[in-house]
């Protein structure tokens, strides 16, 4: 046999052994834990600092949220400490304090107040108009969308993502279909997450009017609810959370009549409560439309 | 000025037959319109991300082509040779100067034109609106801010050796003024002194380029910037061009040609 006729014969043979390895190292390379080859180009790209990139856009989207009106880390944050697009949503534990109209304070010089002129001056929310102050256009409040998705991208264990896109796209954008699937993949993400699960219980009481599923979502939240030890701020957020599950819970169960459970939920709201007063008020309501006895 | 006019043509003659600019807007449409076709929630209204991003290109192209056409023009001259001939013609060194500035202002002031065009078209195709005036706010102060980085980068070009050396510290200083040139005096007050003067020095004396960056008004449609507010910036702005090739003319008339 000439030279070149073996050369031929020995590539193909090397390209058969190559394709027989193949076969059976590629799904043992998927199937590895370290493997890269799950398609998330994030992941791949930057690793777990993805995370923090996540958290900037999450900021992002409340910029957007106040027309670019947003402190930096040089002005006085402490009224955005938690974002306003997540707190309005009324599911999140607000750590806000001070004017959210003056983070800037009084022009330090002739500079800066020059330079106000330039830039967003007024304190406002996209639901509510935006910098036109239009209230019919709330709908603009799609802008955050893109923001909050690439947020959710990279990190989608940031619960936060997934509720505040599916309440916006529920409350504004009219899109409960679309809420639920991002609720829905939030869940897959985080499974027995009680914030999505709360989220998901009111799309189904609120949009769906399916009062008996939103109830079972709620208590699957509740079961899947444990105190939790850290900072302060983890345990009130934590809190917070049951603290609208068992209100809601007491809430339907007071709408059908039931007002004994809804005095036990409640009570079980009020124990975690920063602010117990208003549960106490509507308890003592309760008992007295239906003349029970206050507990000694 | 009709000296000025002839060399600032040259310029920007210059400008056209390079391939910076066209680089530039192409890679700028690119992305633009890859980030257009992107739908996020089936929603087809959503558009200041890509407002911001199409922004964002068009502020760091315009920088890239202003600084890197004006860092070359007096070293390419000195290096090829045309400085010594041109200075022998009656053309003073300050009309060179001016002519030079001129040319890469205007320059800049066309390619301008084009990025806002597409910048505009880009916004109606999705907002079906188009706030000429804002626009015109925005360009026209985009425009002299450009006009204030030429004249330092023309005057680095007389400081520094080399063109990339120049441009890669204009680059630092241009991006840092626009990024922290606000805050320093709030930095400076939590800094003993004497750094604290030094930084009060800085804050006061750098042109702030950021009343220029109008960005966020066109991106979240607020209202006009009112008009008088407007013409100071535009006289903040022609100040700091007259003192930056003021000083580039008094380097340049010590300097040698050779």
């Amino acid at each position: 046999m000439s030279g070149p006729r073996i050369q031929i014969w020995f590539l193909i043979l090397l390209l058969v052994v190559c394709f027989a390895l193949a076969c059976p190292l590629q799904s043992r390379f998927v199937a590895w834990p370290g493997s890269r080859a799950n398609g998330d180009v994030f992941a791949i790209t930057l690793g777990e600092s993805r995370k923090l990139f996540a958290n900037e856009f999450f900021v992002k989207a409340d910029s957007y949220y106040h027309s670019g009106f947003y402190p930096t880390i040089f002005d006085d944050n402490r009224a955005f400490k938690t974002a306003h697009m997540a707190e309005d949503t009324g599911a999140v534990n607000s750590q806000n304090h001070g004017e959210e109209e003056s983070f800037m304070g009084p022009p330090r010089n002739w500079i800066d107040a020059f330079g106000r002129h330039f830039m967003p001056d007024r304190h406002t929310h996209l639901d509510e108009g935006g910098a036109s102050g239009d209230l019919s256009g709330s709908e603009g409040v799609r802008e955050i969308l893109p923001w909050l998705k690439l947020s959710a991208d990279l990190d989608p264990q940031n619960v936060q993502n997934y509720i505040v896109t599916a309440y916006w796209l529920r409350q504004r954008m009219h899109q409960p279909k679309t809420a639920q699937e991002v609720l829905l993949e939030g869940l897959h993400e985080n499974p027995g997450s009680c914030d999505i699960l709360f989220e998901l219980g009111r799309l189904y009481a609120e949009s769906d009017h399916d009062t008996n599923r939103a109830v079972n979502v709620w208590m699957a939240g509740l079961h899947n609810w444990r105190p939790v030890k850290g900072t302060e701020d983890e345990v009130a957020a934590n809190n917070f959370i049951y603290e609208k599950l068992a209100t809601q819970m007491g809430a339907e169960q007071a709408d059908v009549g039931n007002w004994q459970a809804a005095i036990q939920w409640f009570e079980k709201a009020k124990a975690v409560s920063k602010t117990p007063d208003g549960l106490q008020q509507m308890i003592e309501l309760l008992q007295q439309h239906h003349s029970i006895k206050p507990k000694p | 000025m009709k000296t000025i006019l002839a060399v600032a043509g040259v310029v920007i003659k210059e400008l056209y037959r390079r391939k910076d600019f066209y680089v530039l807007f192409i890679v700028t449409m690119l992305i633009c319109l890859i980030m257009a076709s992107v739908r996020i929630f089936n929603d087809d209204k959503i558009i200041r991300y890509l407002k911001e991003l199409c922004l964002l290109l068009v502020w760091v192209s315009s920088l890239v082509i202003a600084i890197t056409t004006t860092a070359r023009q007096i070293p390419a001259e000195r290096e090829n040779r045309t400085l010594l001939p041109l200075l022998a013609k009656p053309v003073t060194r300050t009309q060179l100067l001016l002519g030079k500035f001129l040319g890469c202002w205007l320059a800049c002031g066309i390619a301008l034109v084009c990025f806002y065009l597409f910048f505009g078209a880009l916004a109606a195709s999705r907002e079906h609106q188009w706030p000429l005036l804002n626009y015109f706010q925005a360009a026209s102060l985009h425009w002299f801010m450009l006009g204030i980085v030429i004249a330092m980068v023309l005057l680095g070009s007389l400081v520094f050796a080399a063109p990339s050396s120049n441009s890669t510290i204009c680059f630092v200083v241009v991006g840092g003024i626009l990024l922290l040139g606000r805050h320093l005096d709030s930095v400076a007050l939590t800094l003993p002194e004497p750094v604290r003067s030094v930084f009060l020095i800085i804050y006061y004396s750098i042109p702030h380029l950021e009343f220029f960056d109008v960005r966020d008004l066109i991106i979240h449609d607020w209202p006009l910037i009112h008009w008088g507010y407007y013409g100071l910036a535009l006289i903040y702005g022609i100040g700091y061009m007259v003192v930056f090739l003021t000083g580039a003319s008094l380097v340049f008339r010590r300097q040698s040609v050779n």
